[in-house]
């Protein structure tokens, strides 16, 4: 099968590659652009793992091909954190939160929740358990991922993080 | 799980899209959001030699007012429909429905086009859009032409498009102001279908149905339109024995497949239960 | 200055030691995508091997053709038995005594057994690869329910061993059948039973699951062929163990061979084994001479390596009339699949089964278990449990509450009554377990109280009332567990695999500027073992864990452990931990003496370095120790500061907790709703209370999505249809419930830090107290047991089969 030229902009560079049309987004991020926070873990479009930020949305990118990125702005996890290097207001919360214990589902989960407070800045608990709820994890039972998100969400919103009393 | 090869062709008007589709035959598929193709790809249960990506028809994207229609192009997403404002406030039915439907990142992909056109009968769509008396805009090579969403349905991922046709735009009568309405949708998980589901959309009048239409999701191998459930309420003030008849009017024409989310009798006996409860609480919100 | 001299409280802290919430370090690289899993591995050259796999449960295999597959472009080679023959690797030894054949020979056994396995330059093409290979089957009568394996007239499964009488575990009594495994007085039992006043018996299933962690199994397998070396990156949670057993199997000098498991995305017993993977892709380096890497999709993982549980537990249980208990009897059907794959210490058929007396001081018990083969996929692994340990807990905990019911009494009065007592540890079991310590009454009524357990029965029998008026369709449960669990295989006296006694293992060396690095015989999957086991060398020696990198994996770099599972890695290696920290700590004390001019026993430890007893201000800090162990060590002595430990377990540790679950259940649709989920866990000393948290949390959220509708189901004629996150109930954040966590702390006596380990518990006590808050629901209604999973439809249909839906 021919090949096609893709171009897109991944966590603000421009990068190309050659594709064949069925190469699948996540693998042309994982395999062409050797960046490998993006997983996979299902295949069939449940676990999310495999998300990535694309023009504003969040993306399952198992399920898009790579020839139907051209052209757009993508970031990964490999894009999150500060540009000083440090670590993001969200991926210090999962880190203060434990909000990852294996920490497989972890870039599609931050992915995710960058853009639900990008939406949604100060959501609710039942808002965060509904906008992640296309991402599974194995490991936390979720509670600690929602300390987390509220964690950077007060950290973003510059006011006070204190944790829900049991 | 990877898909076979195929021609990739993204076309930027329907013109070109229907010219592609009708060219290539059988070999070729409209690729809109791709939640439901591509993993059938990836399975191998699909495999088609080109896929014609709608992505690039700007026409096929919006929502709009036409007199007292709502129109609605294919490629709008479940995201866009959750933002608008329009739908929220004047078919807020759909808004509630949408949020229902499989999960965030998926809705940022999936159209409702996709969602109502691949006949698959465990998509919330197609029965909304039947009892909201939609129609859908369907354009191949022959021209144009609109099809009740109520005669759209044959069976299993079989509808009345023909080959080389795409659906462009669902096109949706705005309900009465003060109208009534509830999507019931009993599911296992974020992200299944429906185990059951039901539409409800009713008009009150002195604390009496109107007016009223239910749809049924995933309870047949088509959507259905449950008329003689709908026509039991019509008059009544949904007393307990009237929600009892309009259930197992609404039982008497499911024929669900027994899977992984019950048997038959299971199926049918949540479906009614969705029904009455899809009842009660469009009842509840009608002005 | 005296401002600026820390407290002792400081000095502690610094150490972020035992008992403190420290944060991971693990979470720098994986809140940045920078974690290094199997699939990250790129190796030059790198080939892709993929499954053709049956579609028949039980079929014979007449013939493969592999002739268009090897015009697809990009496609090498296609290994069949046939090939794998030539190297004697067409059957492979399972960790439980049988064989299991890496690709199909002849026959297949279950639906998706591998059959060929397609060697190509990308997945792509592998793919591309493996729907041209042509098979031609003749199907043969599956073999589904467990049951009939014994029928005169059911189909031979395993033409392999006609005529074998004998199995790994003694005499077999059928042509489908493994062994039987007796424990326990069976003539004092039986007299117990006849001559009780209350009796019970049900028959208690736990359905079949799967671990599916959210990485699948995977490996990248590199052989050099010039200097003869194998090299293994690997999906595995005992990585020396995997090592070990491709030593035997391929003949391949063990030295010569490297298995490296890098970041793994969690394990949950499913990486333990060895899979024909894992074997397919190292013949295929071997035979192509380049790397090949091997990723299982998850329908492969749900539907091919290593299930869990399916165990059908018919229970007695002999009592006075006021509650006493005075005998179990339990009889097992073991439903293994076409394999005996278990991952269990070699000698235990049906693992630590005979926990199942669980918390309660029976004077007696009997237990027998039979293991048959089925059409079905082979593995038996210990999903986030310590060797069939969740499923005696279940048994067990399932049994008191039907036994509470049949004499009208409180299911958490009935416990407290036959509680083993703290003064009775250790505390010898009728089937043979010595329980470590334990303080069950206490815990219990620390559940009661903080749940106000009473109030919640006040309101269930309100609410029972209210049903039966008809004012409500909504009933209410509450499900009490309390489980013992037995980790921390194990002792050499008992406990090995494949020979290998289950120690572990840790190796500690103090660099020169007071950091060090230990490494390990165990394998993190996300238990954050980066984090912690440092902790207990910050505390045991004074040096902060900040200063201490903890390397595991690699096994030509790491001491031979047997792993981490079953929650051993704090009983075994966490020993082990503090057992080589000690040696570090007494040469310390040697070289401060000498540096001090004082004798040793004139030092005490003090925090973060050693003290001479009454002359306070004469303090040698551990950093500059190990500063001193490079160049002022004491006349005779060797210089450096490092100590190896391979700790050899005295007994196992015990565990226990305390769960409530109160659950409301609409009848009409048996849509239920966890409205509450209380956690007392008891694991001994705690060393990271935020990673225990966190572990409860995991394994509570497993427990909840198996007990309520995580099943590897398969139809009448062997299909399985749970192949997917869309049938196979993996709950989102939404359907989780929200977790109490609570604990009490008491000590193991005879581990080093007195820790007993927690990963497992939140599971094995958390499934009991899920089901038995449906069955307490229930059981006003007139029901004794339903069985498990209580997903929506099974809930209704229990409510329909009681008539409380028309």
């Amino acid at each position: 099968m021919a090949k096609t030229h893709v171009t897109m902009k991944v966590n603000g560079a421009e990068v190309e590659g050659l594709v064949e049309p069925r190469t699948l987004l996540v693998h042309f991020i994982r395999e062409n652009l050797q960046m490998t926070g993006t997983h996979i873990g299902c295949e069939t479009t449940h676990c999310g793992a495999c998300t990535v930020d694309i023009d504003g949305m969040s993306v399952k990118s198992c399920t898009m091909f790579a020839v139907q990125a051209q052209g757009s702005d993508i970031t990964t996890i490999e894009g999150m954190a500060n540009a000083d290097g440090t670590l993001s207001a969200l991926q210090e919360g999962f880190r203060m939160m434990h909000g990852l214990q294996c920490g497989f589902c972890t870039p599609g989960m931050i992915m995710r929740a960058h853009r639900l407070l990008k939406e949604n800045p100060s959501p609710s608990e039942q808002e965060i358990r509904m906008g992640i709820s296309g991402n599974i994890c194995r490991c936390t039972g979720y509670q600690n991922i929602v300390k987390a998100i509220q964690y950077a969400a007060a950290k973003i919103n510059g006011v006070e993080f204190k944790e829900a009393a049991e | 799980m990877i898909p076979g090869s195929f021609s990739y062709h993204r076309p930027a008007s329907v013109a070109d899209a229907v010219k592609l589709l009708s060219d290539l035959g059988d070999d070729a598929r409209p690729l809109a959001g791709g939640h439901s193709l591509v993993p059938m790809m990836k399975l191998r249960l699909a495999t088609p030699a080109h896929l014609v990506d709608l992505h690039g028809i700007a026409t096929l994207k919006g929502i709009r007012r036409d007199g007292s229609n709502l129109v609605i192009g294919a490629m709008t997403t479940q995201h866009e429909l959750l933002a608008s404002d329009d739908i929220a406030q004047s078919m807020p039915i759909l808004h509630e429905a949408a949020l229902l439907i499989a999960d965030p990142q998926v809705r940022y992909r999936g159209t409702i086009g996709g969602n109502v056109a691949n006949g698959d009968p465990g998509n919330d769509m197609p029965a909304l859009m039947m009892t909201a008396g939609a129609t859908y805009r369907l354009e191949g090579a022959g021209g144009a032409r609109d099809v009740a969403a109520a005669d759209f349905y044959q069976g299993a991922y079989f509808t009345a498009l023909e080959p080389g046709e795409i659906l462009t735009a669902v096109s949706i009568p705005v309900p009465a102001a003060g109208h009534g309405y509830a999507y019931e949708k009993l599911k296992r998980k974020v992200g299944d279908y429906a185990t059951a589901a039901a539409a409800v959309v009713l008009t009150m009048s002195g604390g009496k149905v109107a007016t009223c239409s239910i749809g049924l999701t995933n309870v047949h191998e088509t959507p259905l339109l449950a008329t003689d459930a709908a026509k039991a309420v019509i008059g009544t003030s949904l007393d307990a024995a009237t929600l009892k008849k309009a259930a197992a009017a609404a039982e008497a024409i499911m024929a669900p497949a027994a899977d992984a989310r019950g048997p038959v009798e299971y199926r049918k006996h949540v479906g009614g239960i969705m029904v009455t409860r899809a009842l009660q609480r469009a009842a509840a919100k009608a002005k | 200055m005296n401002d600026l001299t820390p407290t002792r409280e400081q000095r502690s802290a610094a150490l972020e030691g035992m008992g403190c919430k420290r944060k991971r370090v693990e979470d720098i690289r994986f809140t940045q995508g920078k974690g290094n899993y199997v699939d990250d591995v790129k190796l030059p050259g790198m080939l892709h091997g993929d499954f053709v796999r049956s579609p028949h449960p039980h079929a014979r295999v007449k013939k493969i053709d592999d002739s268009e597959a090897l015009k697809v472009p990009g496609v090498l080679a296609v290994i069949t038995a046939e090939t794998l023959k030539t190297v004697n690797l067409a059957w492979m030894p399972t960790l439980a005594g049988d064989v299991q054949m890496v690709l199909a020979d002849g026959k297949v056994l279950f639906q998706n057994q591998e059959v060929a396995f397609v060697v190509a330059t990308d997945r792509y093409a592998a793919d591309d690869g493996i729907n041209k290979v042509i098979v031609e089957y003749e199907p043969l009568p599956p073999l589904v329910d467990p049951f009939k394996s014994m029928d005169a007239d059911a189909p031979v499964l395993r033409e392999d061993l006609v005529g074998k009488t004998t199995g790994a575990h003694g005499p077999r009594k059928h042509h489908n059948h493994i062994f039987e495994w007796t424990v326990g007085d069976k003539e004092l039992t039986d007299a117990a039973f006849k001559k009780a006043e209350v009796t019970i018996k049900e028959m208690i299933s736990y359905h079949r699951t799967h671990p599916s962690p959210l990485e699948t199994c995977q490996c990248v397998c590199s052989f050099d062929k010039i200097k003869g070396e194998l090299t293994i990156y690997g999906t595995f949670q005992a990585p020396h163990v995997i090592r070990t057993v491709v030593s035997l199997i391929a003949k391949l000098p063990e030295q010569k061979i490297h298995v490296i498991a890098p970041d793994i995305g969690g394990g949950f017993g499913n990486k333990v084994g060895a899979y024909p993977g894992y074997i397919c892709a190292a013949v295929a380096s071997i035979v192509t001479g380049k790397p090949v890497k091997w990723v299982e999709d998850r329908i492969e993982n749900l539907t091919a390596t290593s299930f869990a549980r399916d165990y059908h537990m018919t229970t007695e249980i002999a009592a006075t009339k006021d509650g006493k208990v005075t005998g179990l009897r339990v009889h097992v059907l073991a439903d293994h699949g076409a394999f005996d794959a278990c991952a269990d210490p070699s000698k235990w058929p049906a693992g630590f089964f005979n926990i199942v007396t669980g918390s309660y001081d029976f004077p007696t018990a009997h237990l027998a278990v039979d293991g048959v083969y089925t059409n079905k996929a082979p593995g038996g692994v210990a999903y986030r449990c310590s060797f069939r340990v969740t499923e005696a807990a279940y048994c067990i905990e399932r049994a008191m509450d039907i036994l509470a019911q049949k004499l009208n009494m409180d299911p958490a009065e009935l416990r407290l009554k036959n509680f083993i007592k703290p003064e009775q540890f250790p505390y010898h079991s009728a089937l043979g377990w010595e329980y470590d310590s334990g303080d069950y009454h206490t815990a219990m009524r620390k559940m009661m109280e903080t749940t106000g357990y009473a109030a919640l029965r006040k309101e269930q029998a309100e609410k029972r009332a209210a049903f039966k008026r008809g004012e409500t369709r909504e009933i209410m449960g509450l499900g009490v567990s309390f489980f013992t669990e037995i980790v921390g295989a194990g002792p050499s006296k008992n406990c090995d695999i494949l020979g290998i006694a289950m120690f572990d293992s840790c190796e500690i060396r103090m660099h020169p500027t007071g950091a060090g690095i230990a490494r390990m015989g165990t394998k993190s999957q996300g238990q954050g073992h980066e984090t912690t086991w440092a902790q207990i060398i910050a505390t045991e020696i004074g040096i902060p864990a900040d200063n201490i990198m903890v390397e595991e994996g690699n096994t030509d770099t790491a001491p031979y452990g047997l792993g981490t599972y079953g929650s051993r890695s704090t009983p075994v290696a966490g020993a082990a931990i503090a057992m080589a920290a000690r040696k570090i700590k007494a040469k310390a004390q040697m070289i401060a003496a000498y540096k001090l001019e004082v004798h040793e026993d004139d030092l005490e430890f003090d925090i973060d370095g050693f003290r001479v007893k009454g002359l306070p201000e004469k303090f040698m800090s551990m950093k500059d120790i190990c500063w001193a162990a490079y160049n002022s060590v004491p006349p005779g002595m060797e210089p450096g500061l490092e100590a190896v430990s391979y700790y050899d377990p005295p007994n196992m540790t015990y565990p226990f907790g305390a769960y409530l679950c109160v659950m409301d259940i609409d009848v009409d649709t048996g849509v239920y709703k966890v409205r509450r989920f209380y956690a007392l866990d008891d694991c001994g000393t705690r060393i990271n209370p935020m990673i225990i948290e966190g572990q409860v949390h995991g394994g509570l959220t497993e427990a909840f999505a198996i007990a309520m509708g995580q099943e590897i189901r398969y139809d009448e004629v062997g299909n399985v249809v749970t192949g997917s996150f869309m049938d196979f109930f993996m709950p989102t954040a939404v359907e989780t419930p929200h977790w109490e966590t609570d604990f009490t702390v008491t000590p193991s006596p005879h581990h080093p830090i007195g820790a007993k380990g927690v990963g497992e518990s939140p599971n094995v006590g958390g499934v009991p107290a899920f089901s038995n808050a449906v069955n307490d629901a229930f059981s006003f209604l007139g029901a004794t047991h339903i069985q498990m999973p209580h997903d929506y439809w099974r809930n209704w249909k229990a409510a329909k089969d009681l008539g409380a839906v028309a």
